[in-house]
């Protein structure tokens, strides 16, 4: 069920047009390679969950070209995961249905594809529950799975942790990188949480606002497992610290 | 289920009143013209119903009933899932209907009786005309307010038009139309009662009609009981249906 994708972003830009024009995003590229976990981290309004629209196909209003295994991206699709900061299950479905969503659990495939993405993310138990009966941390859990199901190139999160409180937070953070030790699918992780950028992923691209656009791209090669104690991790983290209260070029006009 | 221990607190008011009636009847307080004692109209329900009498006209009432709702209440669930769906439908359709909407149907009644006759084509298209507003009118709202978000996980999980209705539109209005179902139904109930009073030779409301001219206050309690019975059954079975599709929903209880 490993399936990775190579990720390519060529010169995206994205403005809003209104009364004064509104630079989005501004010359973005970004390269991800097979399997690769990157996290984009930013402050709000540096447009880093417009560019994960953009490269799920949810956004096509932008100039540029996204690639996944060098096919351009035009439309939504399965093979481009989405995790939303809200878990957005259908209420109406059990966890098993909404792992399955539109297909029917009554395909012994569907249904062994499904057993298999439940074991994957821990919530043996729970098939036959409403997500009413879940916790935020489950909840997000089945839409990971729902994601998976779907055995994506790549997988894209929104702040997926964002609502969570900090110790689920902490554990679902474990939970995803179990997860990605399996099933090895391309991350591509957007974030405003230090910590979480640091102790997850491989690669952390750092962005500025207004304009937004990738201001340094971090390196982490601190080895998994990783620990928030060590020195290692906390020299990586004054480093992205650093980056992002950096002053742009084009910063002169700060505001809050 | 709570409800079998808890069905005896909402019998505590209407036993209470029926005891009191008979009590009234009984001293002779009540005058048994106006006020027939419950256990003289038992006997008057008992009696109909042996004559066959009874099951005659409620099957003729539900006959119509039936037949109204279910050509008004499915064209109103065809057309506001149309409307809600199309934006461009919503806009030919929607002014036109919300116009028609605010007319009295008893106002329309008299057209209809000119247009179809006495017969039962005017009685089942007043009903269906009745049944049609709260089915289309909530089942437009319930399409629109399938949370849109959810529509972003449908394109992602690239759901066919059909799943997107089927998995998506219909489960999330189904709150909404089954709440209209149950409108409707009260309706087709209420239209059905005008369309018997207002001249028939059978039917529920005809045997009310009936029984008032010869002053058979007892027949006329019965018919009014009919009445009362059948629309809460039609009431209990959406309930019913309510609680085992809407299981999902979490909300306030009370």
């Amino acid at each position: 069920m490993s399936t990775t994708g190579k990720l390519e972003l060529l010169s995206v830009n994205k403005s809003f047009v209104g009364a004064e024009t509104n630079h989005v995003l501004a010359d973005i590229d970004l390269n991800i390679s097979p399997g690769q976990f990157v996290t984009i981290i930013g402050p709000s309004g540096c447009g880093k969950s417009t560019l994960l629209k953009i490269v799920a196909g949810l956004d096509q209003d932008y100039t540029g070209s996204v690639f996944i295994n060098d096919q351009e991206v035009s439309d939504p699709s399965r093979d481009k995961g989405f995790i939303f900061q809200e878990h957005r299950l259908f209420p109406w479905l059990t966890v098993e249905q909404n792992i399955a969503a539109d297909l029917s659990l009554r395909s012994s495939e569907v249904r062994q594809k499904v057993d298999e993405m439940i074991a994957l993310v821990r919530l043996d138990g729970y098939e036959k529950a409403y997500p009413k009966q879940l916790s935020g941390g489950m909840s997000q859990r089945v839409a990971i799975a729902r994601a998976l199901m779907r055995s994506p190139q790549v997988l894209l999160l929104d702040e997926p942790f964002g609502a969570l409180d900090a110790f689920t937070r902490t554990h679902m953070q474990e939970a995803l990188l179990d997860i990605w030790r399996t099933n090895r699918t391309t991350m591509m992780l957007v974030t405003h949480d230090l910590d979480e950028a640091v102790f997850l992923s491989e690669k952390i691209v750092v962005m500025d606002a207004r304009p937004g656009r990738v201001k340094q791209t971090i390196v982490n090669d601190l080895p998994y497992p990783r620990t928030r104690y060590g020195a290692g991790f906390q020299e990586l983290r004054s480093l992205v610290l650093r980056a992002l209260e950096q002053p742009g070029e084009t910063d002169e006009s700060w505001t809050i | 289920m709570k409800i079998s221990k808890k069905w005896w607190k909402g019998a505590i008011i209407p036993v209470t009143v029926l005891l009191l009636w008979q009590l009234a009847s009984f001293t002779g307080a009540a005058d048994p013209k106006l006020f027939p004692a419950p256990s003289s109209i038992f006997g008057d329900f008992y009696s109909m119903l042996l004559s066959g009498e009874l099951y005659y006209h409620i099957r003729i009432s539900i006959v119509r009933a039936a037949l109204g709702f279910l050509l008004g209440g499915s064209l109103g669930l065809l057309i506001g899932l149309l409307v809600g769906m199309y934006v461009k439908v919503e806009e030919f359709v929607d002014p036109t209907v919300q116009m028609l909407r605010t007319v009295p149907l008893l106002a329309i009644t008299p057209l209809f009786i000119l247009w179809f006759g006495f017969g039962e084509l005017s009685k089942v298209l007043l009903i269906a005309m009745g049944a049609f507003f709260p089915l289309y009118l909530n089942t437009f709202l319930g399409v629109r307010n399938v949370d849109k978000k959810l529509y972003d996980v449908a394109r992602v999980l690239e759901f066919s038009r059909f799943k997107q209705i089927t998995k998506l539109m219909l489960p999330g209005a189904l709150p909404n139309i089954l709440l209209g179902l149950r409108l409707s139904l009260s309706v087709a109930w209420l239209c059905l009662v005008v369309a018997e009073l207002m001249g028939a030779d059978s039917g529920v409301g005809f045997l009310i009609q009936d029984a008032r001219s010869y002053v058979r206050t007892g027949a006329v309690f019965v018919g009014i009981f009919i009445f009362a019975a059948v629309g809460k059954l039609a009431d209990s079975v959406v309930r019913l249906l309510e609680r085992k599709w809407l299981r999902w929903q979490d909300n306030y209880r009370g």
